[in-house]
């Protein structure tokens, strides 16, 4: 089973949760999707096992064949390659490679067969082990400026043997989507104020039209306001868990401990959250399966 | 005319409670909500939009099942998944980079043009305010960004305003990047935890790639005093200035809750200490 765990609005416990769930649990696997931000490290302080470098493709043109014809720049619809037509001077092929976003497209239909493409690094892939958890994560090189394909990385290492947890980054547009997508549920974090309802709303919005099951958990739930509670009745929105805000948590926090290695209750409460988004899946599953 | 951006790396740290509160204090500006994907600025400025533009950006294929002829090309060359096998298109998933419909030999796919969000120029109690809303599940967010920047920009311009004040987005990427050209300062605000640190390294990063003035504002400062003591060292070795440090308040939620910037509405110390940052600032 993959969950993962996301928010509209930052800094309302995303990383909290993904590893206190995480270490609440037998047999799991994390993968930090953060990648502009990665945090669960910090909490978790695997042992780094391995590393790699993750690329994207970027086109390099031949320019003892290239005819500068043109037909590149026409295709490309990211306007990441500019072409110079030769007149009495030679021509050339200019290459943006931060605007490229390796669709093929210009290396598939350059008539000449000019174009062949180069791998780029955009960032690293770290992976490693805490006791029985297995852990990885992706960092965005500084000043990339594309991260789902480093994300999308990430997840290629996910092991289907083990309850899989992916910590998401902030926000609702791409990055978002390439963390949630594909994942069997979603938990969304969420504070009761105006900023933390408004970004759960857009969050909503979006698990659903990826189709994703999903549930709220409310962290420091005793600040704010209740209509956060309310917007979840009204929508028929299960709340998993409620956190209410404690000095002792946000020290631990901002130590880089996690509460459950401290504090036995919170990790009951984990499994137990863990139970109740496993069962209804199950239920849904059989009730497929009837039908089928 | 400077264009002043606020941003954290990390996201939570309070970004958008400084910005309103810059916007709440400070005189003859325009205001900028460049967090485009989960806009906040709205909710403490209360703006009234008085125009309303369609922001189009970026292509979806989509297939005529009339043409196809099922031949699989399309799928074949994809490379973002977007294709099923029954030959329709994932819309979340195309980029739109259009090879599909250049290799289709019966002409069934079309592109078209996404709308991606919408843009607004409002006005507020504290003056004008160009902020935008990016369509669920779309992308680009970037060129919404640059979008809202260059219409800010252009009202400063035109208003002979002093200031632009723009509320950035988490993170270090697109957005961000978006978010960072043509800026006089960049105050990145930060918290006293793990996370925060290593997040403000990564933030002074970028900032500094693009050769950006940089002040720091330590929020919730005494929540951690030994991780003020790091961000601090930090800073000094980095030769990074720290303009500011706020103290950790309930109110401060509070004036969320309540929709007033927080330097109009918390009546302790927080107020007096955001004034003080913004007199360094402008």
């Amino acid at each position: 089973m993959i969950i993962s765990v996301a928010s509209g609005k930052g800094g309302t416990g995303k990383t909290t949760v993904a590893v206190n769930l995480a270490l609440s649990l037998e047999n799991v696997q994390l993968l930090d999707c953060d990648v502009e931000e990665p945090n669960a490290h910090l909490f978790i302080k695997p042992e780094i096992k391995e590393k790699i470098s993750a690329f994207t493709t970027i086109p390099q043109v031949d320019e003892t064949i290239c005819t500068y014809c043109g037909k590149c720049q026409k295709v490309c619809a990211y306007n990441a390659l500019a072409v110079i037509p030769s007149s009495k001077k030679k021509g050339t092929v200019l290459i943006f490679p931060h605007l490229c976003h390796g669709c093929g497209a210009c290396y598939l239909l350059c008539p000449q067969k000019a174009i062949k493409e180069i791998k780029r690094e955009i960032g690293i892939i770290e992976s490693g082990t805490v006791a029985n958890l297995q852990f990885v994560h992706g960092i965005l090189n500084v000043g990339e400026v594309m991260s789902p394909p480093l994300i999308r990385q990430v997840k290629k290492h996910i092991n289907n043997t083990k309850t899989v947890i992916i910590d998401a980054p902030p926000g609702t547009s791409c990055p978002v989507i390439a963390a949630i997508k594909n994942t069997d549920f979603c938990i969304l974090v969420t504070e009761p104020t105006p900023f933390g309802l408004n970004d759960l709303i857009l969050t909503v919005e979006v698990v659903r039209k990826l189709n994703i099951p999903f549930g709220i958990i409310i962290n420091r739930s005793d600040i704010g306001d209740n209509k956060t509670e309310v917007y979840c009745r009204e929508n028929n929105i299960p709340i998993l868990m409620r956190i209410p805000f404690s000095e002792d948590i946000a020290r631990l926090y901002s130590q880089g401990i996690p509460v459950v290695n401290e504090n036995e209750e919170y990790k009951k409460e984990f499994i137990q959250m863990f139970e109740s988004i496993r069962h209804p899946i199950k239920r849904r599953m059989s009730d497929i399966m009837n039908i089928i | 005319m400077k264009q002043i951006l606020i941003i954290s790396g990390k996201g939570g740290t309070g970004k958008t409670i400084l910005t309103a509160s810059f916007a709440a204090i400070s005189k003859n500006k325009v205001m900028v909500d460049c967090d485009v994907d989960a806009a906040d600025l709205h909710l403490i400025l209360h703006p009234n939009i008085k125009e309303r533009y369609d922001f189009k950006s970026g292509k979806t294929a989509v297939v005529n099942p009339i043409f196809c002829n099922k031949c699989g090309k399309c799928q074949e060359v994809c490379r973002f998944d977007a294709i099923s096998d029954a030959f329709l298109i994932d819309s979340i998933s195309c980029e739109g980079c259009g090879l599909c419909a250049q290799v289709c030999q019966s002409n069934a796919i079309i592109m078209k043009e996404n709308l991606s969000g919408e843009w607004y120029v409002s006005d507020t109690e504290y003056g004008p305010l160009v902020h935008a809303k990016l369509g669920i599940a779309e992308e680009n967010s970037g060129k919404l960004v640059a979008k809202v920047r260059q219409v800010a920009k252009e009202l400063a311009q035109k208003e002979n305003s002093d200031y632009v004040i723009i509320d950035g987005p988490p993170g270090i990427g697109c957005p961000v990047i978006a978010s960072l050209s043509g800026i006089d300062m960049a105050v990145i605000i930060t918290e006293p935890t793990l996370s925060g640190l290593h997040d403000l390294k990564r933030a002074i990063e970028i900032a500094l790639h693009f050769k950006i003035l940089i002040g720091i504002v330590i929020n919730k400062y005494d929540l951690n005093v030994d991780n003020t003591n790091k961000i601090e060292e930090f800073c000094k070795k980095t030769k990074i200035d720290i303009i500011g440090k706020i103290p950790f308040s309930k109110e401060v939620s509070k004036s969320i809750v309540n929709g007033i910037p927080a330097v109009l509405f918390c009546k302790n110390n927080i107020a007096e200490n955001i004034r003080n940052i913004w007199e360094k600032i402008k």
